[in-house]
């Protein structure tokens, strides 16, 4: 892989991982409620 | 972020949720909506569109249009489902209705329930032959096959003969075929039978974390190949070079802007009324910014990362990158992923039926999840406005995609799959997000808006979309409606210089214009004045005929919804 594909494959990599790990924990970690009933 | 708890806005007319179904756990409607954005476009079109379109430069108007016009739609479908599911509305046309005092605005919701049938009824079929590709993979079917021999028989050859393209005749009808979509209709009418919770919610819990896993696997295996052992000419590296080198001249070009934005459309499944759907089954102050926040990421996860290293470097490794630029030199990654990709396996000896089952179950699951999601906001529909049980629904929605997608399998070698494509997968999608984007900020007004999405948030959503909603997102998109209008045959510079000189604007056959003129087809007959036999033209034309009875159908079934209801209130 040449340096500039390394260096763009890494930043999208980068960001698509941060921001679906961040929200996916976030969804985990909060109360597992869809539904005004549960509450 | 902090968290932001805005509850106050709540419409104080509701008639509270009438409807007994929800989502049993937020991961599950994570997950199924997930399912529903995952599909076969994230692992097939993706790498081939990425390829085509500047390599690694493809990915910055990818991202451009995913934050300013992806992010912005899911949240305004998920606020326009939540606040129709306050309703007892669970599909597009009592969502739009209650955004506004217009009567035509129901109208536009046609476009949510016609929408899904139209693309089910071509979707479904693609689902089948996934399921029949795993299946012969586990029989062994392309095993060992070699072009000298008719069994094991290549995928190459397979496909045409299961397709029922082997028939001289434009009405050739394939037997397999057709048991295949039955099998899949079935598994989609049992499954939607049972539900949100029970049906669709405990298929996407169980079939997301396989696919996950399935292309882990295949990826991991995919780019551990070496070159020199076995018969790898070429590192999958290269393979991965060739979609990521950044062709930074693809910037400056609207072709490469219009298909990323394309893309975008596609891989989120926005503009159906899917999400909607979904979305109406969450409770009035629960979370939605979050949740979208979630899906719409994972699904770019699927897609950028797992989508991107499978298919192109596997191929690369055994093919060499020529082979493979001159595979997805049309922007599609179909022959890669079916033809290609199962012959390939057979290098990974014993392993290569279990990868065969894996590729092609992970493909089914993931069509599998969006063809459910395409069926919810059809059975919604009945049961909300026609009070039909949801057993009847489903099979409501079994019978027409039944009846649809016959006429797209028994006619396929004639043209009407690909006019289905077009006209539902295509077009209709941008023209309903366009209506619903306008209706949302500038009918329902963008303060109620701006409070549907963030109430009950569990992240803080920055101000500045309230902004990009109003105004960067509808003209984002009418860009991309105009940009599918008039697509020039070769680049815009070149038709903008023929404009000039007075020699008119070159459409490309596959713009919304070459299209309804058939541009580009030798001949514009029903039938051939040679042989009397009927023409592609008169298939294409049947087939929009077909779809625009669907829609004036589904105009049909709003407009006696609401003349019923007035007749109950009266």
């Amino acid at each position: 892989m040449t340096a500039s594909a390394w260096i763009m494959l890494l930043c999208v990599w980068g960001v698509v991982l941060f921001f679906s790990a961040y929200f996916l924990w976030r969804v985990f970690t909060l109360p597992q409620r869809t539904d005004d009933s549960q509450q | 972020m902090s968290q932001s708890t805005n509850r106050s806005s709540l419409p104080n007319d509701l008639p509270g949720q009438p409807t007994a179904e929800h989502w049993a756990t937020r991961i599950g409607l994570v997950l199924a909506m997930a399912g529903n954005a995952i599909g076969l476009g994230n692992f097939i079109r993706f790498p081939a569109q990425a390829a085509q379109n500047g390599g690694g430069a493809f990915l910055i108007p990818y991202l451009v249009a995913f934050v300013l016009m992806g992010i912005p739609l899911l949240w305004v479908e998920w606020a326009i489902g939540r606040y129709g599911g306050m309703y007892g509305h669970h599909s597009a046309p009592g969502m739009l209705d209650k955004m506004g005092r217009y009567r035509w605005l129901k109208y536009i919701g046609v476009f949510g329930i016609f929408t899904n049938f139209g693309i089910a009824a071509w979707y479904c079929y693609v689902e089948s032959w996934t399921l029949a590709y795993a299946w012969h993979s586990f029989i062994g079917t392309f095993q060992g096959a070699t072009a000298a021999t008719t069994r094991p028989i290549p995928p190459a050859t397979f496909f045409p003969i299961y397709r029922g393209e082997h028939e001289a005749s434009l009405f050739a009808l394939p037997r397999e075929a057709l048991a295949f979509f039955l099998v899949t209709l079935i598994v989609n009418v049992y499954i939607l039978s049972k539900g949100v919770s029970k049906g669709i919610e405990t298929t996407a819990k169980i079939g997301m974390p396989l696919l996950f896993l399935f292309a882990i696997i295949l990826v991991i295996t995919g780019l551990s190949l070496e070159p020199g052992h076995g018969n790898v000419k070429e590192s999958p590296w290269v393979g991965l070079n060739f979609i990521w080198q950044p062709n930074l001249d693809g910037l400056r070009n609207p072709t490469v802007w219009l298909a990323a934005a394309g893309q975008i459309f596609f891989t989120l499944s926005v503009g159906i009324g899917c999400v909607q759907a979904y979305a109406s089954y969450v409770g009035r102050s629960q979370d939605i910014a979050l949740n979208a926040s979630s899906a719409g990421w994972l699904n770019e996860f699927a897609e950028v990362i797992l989508g991107g290293s499978l298919v192109i470097p596997i191929a690369t490794a055994y093919l060499g990158l020529e082979a493979v630029r001159a595979s997805t030199g049309s922007g599609s990654g179909f022959a890669l992923g079916f033809f290609t990709l199962p012959e390939l396996f057979n290098n990974w000896g014993w392993f290569a039926p279990i990868a065969g089952i894996m590729w092609f179950g992970l493909l089914f699951i993931a069509a599998l999840t969006s063809s459910l999601a395409m069926g919810q906001p059809i059975l919604a529909f009945f049961e909300d406005e026609f009070g039909v049980s949801r057993k009847g629904a489903s099979l409501i929605f079994g019978g027409v995609t039944l009846g649809l997608g016959f006429f797209c399998v028994w006619l396929l070698p004639g043209g009407a799959f690909d006019e289905f494509d077009f006209w539902t997968g295509t077009f209709a999608l941008v023209v309903f997000a366009l209506a619903e984007i306008f209706i949302f900020g500038w009918i329902f007004g963008m303060n109620r808006g701006w409070d549907e999405i963030t109430r009950g948030a569990d992240i803080e959503v920055p101000i500045v979309f309230r902004y990009i909603i109003q105004y960067i997102t509808p003209l984002f998109i009418l860009v991309v409606f105009v940009g599918a209008m008039v697509k020039p045959e070769d680049g815009w510079g070149e038709a903008f210089a023929s404009l000039g000189d007075g020699r008119g604007w070159p459409f490309a056959a596959d713009s919304v214009i070459g299209m309804v003129t058939h541009k580009g087809a030798a001949r514009h007959e029903w039938f051939d004045p040679r042989t009397g036999y009927a023409t592609r033209i008169l298939v294409q034309d049947l087939t929009r005929a077909l779809l625009l009875l669907v829609f004036l159908a589904c105009a049909f079934l709003v407009w006696l919804a609401w003349r019923r209801k007035g007749r109950i209130k009266a």
